[in-house]
């Protein structure tokens, strides 16, 4: 037995009465900051902490994420890709009422309907959608993931990439840029007329251009890159989306369609720092999702936030969802906006974050911490403190000022329970009100509520098993 | 957007080249300005498209020459002089600095598995845990999953969760030391409560820890060292937990080079697993003798004697100090322990000598009902033993032998009570115990006036030095001993003499 074999090093936790002790016997000591458990009952924590099936089912669902792939194999309109039925829109978050929408998931869905001509108002839209008269569903259970209200419509055009590893398929919109746009609850005829060249031009140029791709992008390559070169990957993605403009023009450029599209859409991809967004999340939901249902695994599968609730999943209970009231970020606003303008927390790309990089590799993006007027140390904190409430550290995604440290990977929500620490989450923030669009952007971590149901559930799942 | 009136009052808009910051920069100084008294509006921000838009937006337009690549600063103000200073904050807020990163500010670390985890060593590791025991559970599994071997000092661990752990340990190739265990000593390290004793031949499995210490003691005073002692707590040897800690703990030591020969010292262990624990003990290749306190079996003095003469050691004569006061006519026995199978001892050599014994920690449940655990009360007339260190005395406050504060008050209530009496007490030196328990003790023995016997736990080399404390202890008029049923005997002497 390695424990008899000399003098030991010590990790106490706890009291230090006898630390003082073995320190004077030479001995190499390392005293843990020990907290009571944040929350959860203690019967729970126990019977998590004892449940027989947990490491090796955290090991298969680490494993599973860290092996997924990303390829963006192709561009297709959502009607097609999902089989949506005819006035059915998809959002972000769990599952939504049109009574419980915020402002901006609201004014997206306003957005989609007048998009998709079910109507012609905004009267008409909101009386259609408080009638019932269009189904909502969340992206995640269409294998799908939406930033901000994340609001998907038939003739939308969708990333479709793929996994080689499980073969598992994932779907994103295509991103609109910043500012007055869709998924930040804006609807006016700017915001319409812009929809309307994505589908008949923007949609059908990266079509033909990823279709006649040699090889598929490889999406978790650009993202693996991007954390090198100063991006987080949620919201910072200037190198990514840099990076996928210089994987694409070749491709864009010999599509057959006039120069002026052609141009037009370079320019519009050019010029959408975030345009990376929309294909680094389908990414992380195929690594999430390839770790769905391992029983007795206690990482998290997915966060996410419709607007007016936060939403997660565990690998260890199916798709059950656990939610709670969406927090409101705090951060740093537009123009003349200010607190008071911001909605709760909203959109899928919290999936960022679930699989590791976002929030969680702030450390690799310095800037991103000046949002909540931090400092560079602050930053490194971050990401140290996520290593603590994480399973794994993920060899492809690489911090480098840590040393190259993999990110923290697999939020494990009996780790969250015993430090009493949440998430953080990178996010942009809605205005509150239906069609005002971006106010700001900043920091936001889940309610506490998410995980203490989750925690609730797995523990009465441990018991069972 | 937003609710904000538009800007009254005076405006600064420009436009500047060969500025450039990043926008998260710029609104962290839109913020900032934002806040002086008397500004109404800012927006310094990169000349793109959206920007101007917003600048619009808030009546602050810069009019012809834009380009994404110049910064427009705008301001409105309510004065002239709020305007100049916002500004220059402008200014000064893009001209600045940051401070350079620092390294990053230590994060505390929150879990024995963070712990482990930050360890830069591949080495032997080990896990104390002395958080309350209903969470002790999740901090000895965290040290388990990453393959080390885990000490838990913690009381009140549920026994379901000591089985649970300990045949994690068995499955994953480690030890779990306890729970409520205080005495271990690994590779010469001592964990807890632990005397400074030589390093030898004899590998310990306790299961008691005051009773680990006296034998280790005894041992190093014969010239034996230990190779290890490790702990398995009281209840190991229960029917609950069926000796899984004994069990894994003999075959560490029949596989530890160090270890020539195992001594298991405890409590009465129940039929069955002493059963399991003699076949299990048969099939090692060192050999193992049992120190097993119960009724009619040999003491831990006398264990460690026969262990000796295993070995072809002599026995040595334990150090003593044997001059007391005489017991007055019809003295009954007080016995005031921290240890508690020190405790346990001497009631076992006194019953059968005295008859019945009163305790908090009795031999049989009807003698322990005069006695309150929650109020230890030596007002009770007739032989009493109590174990300050049991958990029931213990909540709230730290062992007697850290805090000598409950056993000197019932001294002085004996003193104060006219009952005559013979007081037996032990005093554990080593590491963890207190710096000089003589210095406390022997005024209290001094003001107590009566017959007094203290069973010496300790090592020359401990700390507290044994010889210096029993000559301040003998000098208050105690009768000091090396061993726990040396100093019962002559307390049932002295008793015997005065009857």
């Amino acid at each position: 037995m390695s424990l008899l074999s000399g003098p030991p090093t010590v990790v106490a936790a706890g009291v230090d009465v006898f630390s003082a002790a073995l320190r004077a016997q030479g001995a190499d000591v390392h005293d843990v900051d020990w907290r009571p458990p944040g929350f959860g009952d203690p019967a729970d924590l126990a019977a998590l902490a004892l449940d027989r099936r947990r490491a090796a089912a955290n090991r298969t669902a680490v494993e599973r994420v860290m092996a997924a792939g990303s390829r963006l194999v192709d561009v297709r309109p959502a009607r097609e890709v999902l089989g949506l039925p005819d006035r059915t829109l998809l959002h972000s978050g769990p599952p939504l009422t049109w009574e419980m929408a915020s402002g901006p998931m609201r004014g997206a869905l306003i957005g989609a309907c007048l998009f998709e001509g079910w109507a012609t108002t905004v009267a008409e839209a909101e009386g259609l959608l408080a009638s019932g008269g269009i189904a909502l569903d969340p992206c995640h259970h269409h294998r799908a993931v939406g930033p901000m209200a994340g609001v998907t419509s038939p003739s939308m055009w969708m990333w479709c990439l793929e996994d080689p590893v499980s073969g598992g398929q994932a779907f994103c919109n295509l991103n609109e840029g910043l500012g007055k746009v869709l998924r930040y609850g804006a609807y006016s005829d700017e915001v319409l007329d812009r929809l309307r060249w994505m589908r008949d031009v923007l949609g059908p140029v990266l079509a033909a251009a990823v279709r006649a791709m040699a090889d598929p992008l490889d999406v978790k390559g650009v993202l693996a890159q991007m954390l090198q070169m100063g991006d987080e990957g949620h919201n910072r993605n200037r190198a990514g989306s840099l990076m996928t403009l210089r994987e694409l023009s070749p491709a864009v450029v010999e599509v057959d369609a006039p120069s002026s599209d052609i141009a037009a859409a370079l320019r519009f991809i050019g010029g959408n720092e975030h345009f990376f967004l929309n294909l680094g999340m389908p990414t992380a939901k195929l690594a999430m999702d390839a770790a769905r249902d391992v029983p007795g695994s206690t990482m998290v599968t997915v966060m996410s936030r419709n607007g007016t609730e936060f939403g997660i999943r565990t690998a260890g209970t199916g798709d059950r969802w656990f939610t709670g009231p969406a927090d409101t970020p705090v951060g740093l606003f537009l123009g003349d906006y200010g607190p008071d303008d911001a909605n709760p927390d909203i959109g899928d790309s919290a999936i960022m974050e679930t699989y590791g990089v976002g929030g969680f590799t702030m450390a690799a993006a310095p800037a991103i911490v000046r949002f909540v007027g931090g400092t560079v140390p602050d930053a490194l904190a971050t990401t140290e403190r996520m290593y603590q409430l994480t399973l794994a550290e993920n060899p492809a995604m690489q911090v480098p000022i840590l040393g190259f440290r993999g990110s923290p990977t697999g939020i494990d929500v009996l780790a969250v329970a015993r430090t009493g620490w949440l998430p953080q989450i990178n996010t942009g923030m809605a205005g509150r009100v239906a069609g005002t669009g971006q106010v700001g952007a900043g920091l936001v971590q889940p309610p506490r509520e998410c995980f203490e149901q989750a925690l609730a559930a797995l523990a009465a799942e441990a018991r069972t098993a | 957007m937003s609710a904000s009136p538009p800007p009254t009052g005076l405006r600064h808009v420009s436009l500047r080249s060969g500025v450039y910051a990043d926008s998260v920069r710029l609104m962290q100084v839109s913020r900032d300005v934002g806040a002086r008294d008397g500004v109404t509006a800012v927006l310094v921000a990169m000349a793109t498209p959206l920007n101007l838009e917003l600048a619009a937006g808030m009546g602050l337009s810069p009019g012809d020459g834009t380009s994404p690549d110049r910064l427009l600063v705008a301001i409105a103000a309510v004065d002239d002089d709020a305007l100049a200073a916002a500004v220059a904050a402008v200014d000064a807020a893009l001209a600045a600095r940051e401070r350079a990163a620092g390294p990053a500010q230590a994060v505390p670390l929150r879990t024995v598995g963070a712990g482990l985890d930050a360890l830069p060593t591949d080495g032997p590791a080990l896990a104390i845990v002395s958080v309350p025991g209903r969470y002790a559970v999740a901090e000895a599994a965290d040290a388990i999953a990453a393959g080390r071997s885990v000490l838990v000092f913690s009381d009140g661990v549920p026994v379901e969760h000591e089985v649970a752990l300990k045949r994690a340990a068995h499955d994953a190739g480690v030890l779990v030391m306890g729970p409520d265990c205080g005495t271990a000593i690994v590779s010469g390290l001592a964990l807890g409560f632990a005397n400074v004793v030589r390093r030898g031949p004899v590998g310990l499995v306790a299961a008691s820890g005051t009773g680990a210490q006296q034998v280790s003691c005894l041992l190093d005073t014969a010239g034996v060292g230990v190779s290890h002692v490790l702990g398995v707590g009281g209840r190991d040897l229960s029917e609950a937990v069926g000796g899984l800690g004994t069990l894994d703990a003999l075959a560490a030591l029949d596989a530890d080079p160090a270890t020539e020969r195992v001594l298991l010292v405890s409590k009465p262990p129940a039929p069955s697993v002493a059963e399991e624990v003699r076949a299990a003990s048969e099939g090692l290749s060192v050999p193992v003798r049992s120190a097993a306190l119960s009724p009619g079996s040999p003491d831990l003095t006398a264990a460690v004697e026969a262990l000796l003469a295993d070995m072809g050691v002599a026995v040595p004569s334990w150090p003593s100090r044997s001059t007391t006061r005489p017991a007055a006519q019809g003295a009954v026995l007080k016995g005031l322990y921290a240890g508690g199978t020190l405790a346990d001892e001497a009631m076992l050599l006194a019953a059968p000598v005295l008859g019945d014994v009163r305790s908090n920690t009795p031999l049989r449940p009807e003698l322990g009902s005069v006695v309150d655990p929650s109020a230890p009360d030596l007002s009770a007339s007739g032989h009493v033993v109590i174990d300050f260190g049991d958990d029931a005395l213990t909540v709230g406050r730290a062992h007697p032998m850290i805090d000598p504060t409950l056993r000197l008050e019932a001294l002085a209530r004996v003193a104060a009570s006219g009952e005559p009496a013979v007081v037996l007490m032990d005093v554990v030196l080593g590491h963890g115990a207190g710096p000089d328990p003589a210095a406390t003790l022997a005024p209290a023995l001094q003001a107590a006036g009566l017959p007094a016997v203290v069973a010496l736990i300790g090592t020359e080399a401990d700390p507290q030095g044994w010889s210096r404390q029993a000559d301040a202890l003998a000098a208050a008029g105690a009768a000091v001993f090396a061993s726990n049923a040396a100093a019962t005997r002559h307390a049932l002497d002295l008793l015997g003499a005065a009857r």
